[in-house]
């Protein structure tokens, strides 16, 4: 398989929001503006590409029975390196995101590619496989974020659209979350269905 | 009364799952039947009572008296992990008839985000029950983590209860499995909303 099929079937065919439908729960937590989704998208994507090229590389050397306890430690080292640079760097994002920045460690999306890719597959791979599935899920939570931003709060990420307007409430709260995410799977699945 | 309002507040105003977003993979995944869910709930109560209680001494009596609180959430997780594999082990000793009811559901709570959610939140986040913000001392945190597992429990099995009457009707192609499940768990969190300024 070449590398840049790889980065495309994470984006597209094995999605991981709307079509594996893991990582459920950053995916309506933190997604009640653009930003904060592509935030969380991009911090989630970190910890993959890292944690995937890590597993490849030691793969052989963890025996096989305590494997799944050994990924998720290398995975928690990273998720800490990643709340204290989001905590020099980008503080305020940090504290939007809040408690989903540690639950990072336990996103079944990063145990789930660990176990299915880069236990079996070179660095390399599992860097494009990172990078694959990491974008799929930025982009899937940008979009969740766009709708919800737009449909509760009448902006674009951060710019208001329409002055005076409120919009409804309920989109930026927890329901419209879970509802937007519905529809937006029954979009992805037709569109993609119908390239297939 | 301090501990009533922490309860209600956890059950209903701000429910782990359905107004925090934690645990949605199992909300999701095993709520198909009302006796799965119920088994997954039980299970749930059992290890968040218990790991958050031993998280919450750990951080205090030894990350924060070391002054590393910045190795949280590897220990949490690991901790989270051993206790887990802890439990099976003594519950299938003494109890063979418990194990038998929550074994299966044991593995999987170790990746159930509610299990560490709950273990930061409490030691991290300042709480308003009826007085001024704090942070929870230890009989505080027991019964909210014992109430936020309720409160999981709760959201599962009437979750659960809607989706065994969903199988029933006909629901259009592309809305069939998550896309539905997810709708009705909107619906179900607008309900719970209602909930909101009761504490």
């Amino acid at each position: 398989m070449s590398k840049l099929r790889i980065i495309a079937n994470g984006i597209i065919k094995d999605n991981p929001t709307f079509i594996l439908v893991l990582g459920m729960c950053p995916t309506i937590g933190t997604t009640t503006s653009a930003i904060n989704g592509m935030g969380m998208g991009l911090a989630t994507t970190f910890v993959l590409i890292l944690s995937n090229v890590f597993i490849s590389l030691l793969a052989k050397m963890i025996p096989d029975k305590v494997r799944i306890p050994a990924y998720i430690v290398i995975i928690a080292s990273f998720v800490t390196v990643l709340e204290l640079l989001m905590q020099a760097y980008v503080p305020d994002l940090y504290a939007a995101l809040g408690l989903f920045i540690p639950l990072i460690v336990v996103n079944c999306i990063i145990l789930g590619r660990a176990e299915a890719f880069a236990n079996k597959n070179t660095p390399l791979d599992s860097a494009c496989d990172g990078i694959g599935i990491g974008l799929g899920f930025t982009l899937a939570l940008t979009v969740i974020g766009m709708v919800r931003e737009l449909l509760g709060n009448l902006s674009f990420f951060g710019m208001k659209l329409a002055e005076g307007g409120d919009g409804m409430l309920a989109f930026v709260l927890a329901p419209g979350g879970f509802i937007v995410l519905g529809y937006l799977m029954v979009v992805f699945r037709k569109l993609t269905q119908k390239k297939a | 009364m301090e501990y009533l309002i922490i309860i209600i507040s956890a059950v209903f105003v701000n429910n782990i799952v359905l107004a925090q977003f934690l645990g949605i993979c199992p909300f999701l995944g095993v709520s198909n039947k009302v006796s799965t869910a119920t088994g997954m709930s039980a299970a749930v109560v059992f290890v968040i009572t218990l790991s958050t209680l031993v998280t919450y001494l750990i951080d205090h009596y030894i990350l924060a008296s070391l002054d590393i609180t910045f190795m949280r959430t590897i220990v949490f997780i690991l901790v989270i992990a051993a206790l887990v594999q802890m439990v099976e082990i003594i519950l299938k000793k003494i109890s063979p008839s418990l194990y038998q009811a929550l074994g299966i559901f044991l593995p999987l709570i170790t990746t159930n985000c509610t299990v560490l959610g709950v273990a930061i939140s409490v030691v991290t986040k300042e709480f308003t029950f009826g007085g001024e913000a704090h942070l929870l001392n230890l009989g505080e945190t027991v019964v909210y983590a014992a109430s936020s597992a309720l409160g999981f429990g709760v959201a599962m099995v009437l979750f659960a209860g809607i989706r065994e009457q969903l199988d029933l009707v006909s629901v259009p192609k592309a809305f069939k499995g998550t896309p539905i499940a997810l709708v009705t768990a909107g619906i179900l969190a607008m309900a719970f909303m209602g909930f909101s300024g009761l504490v």
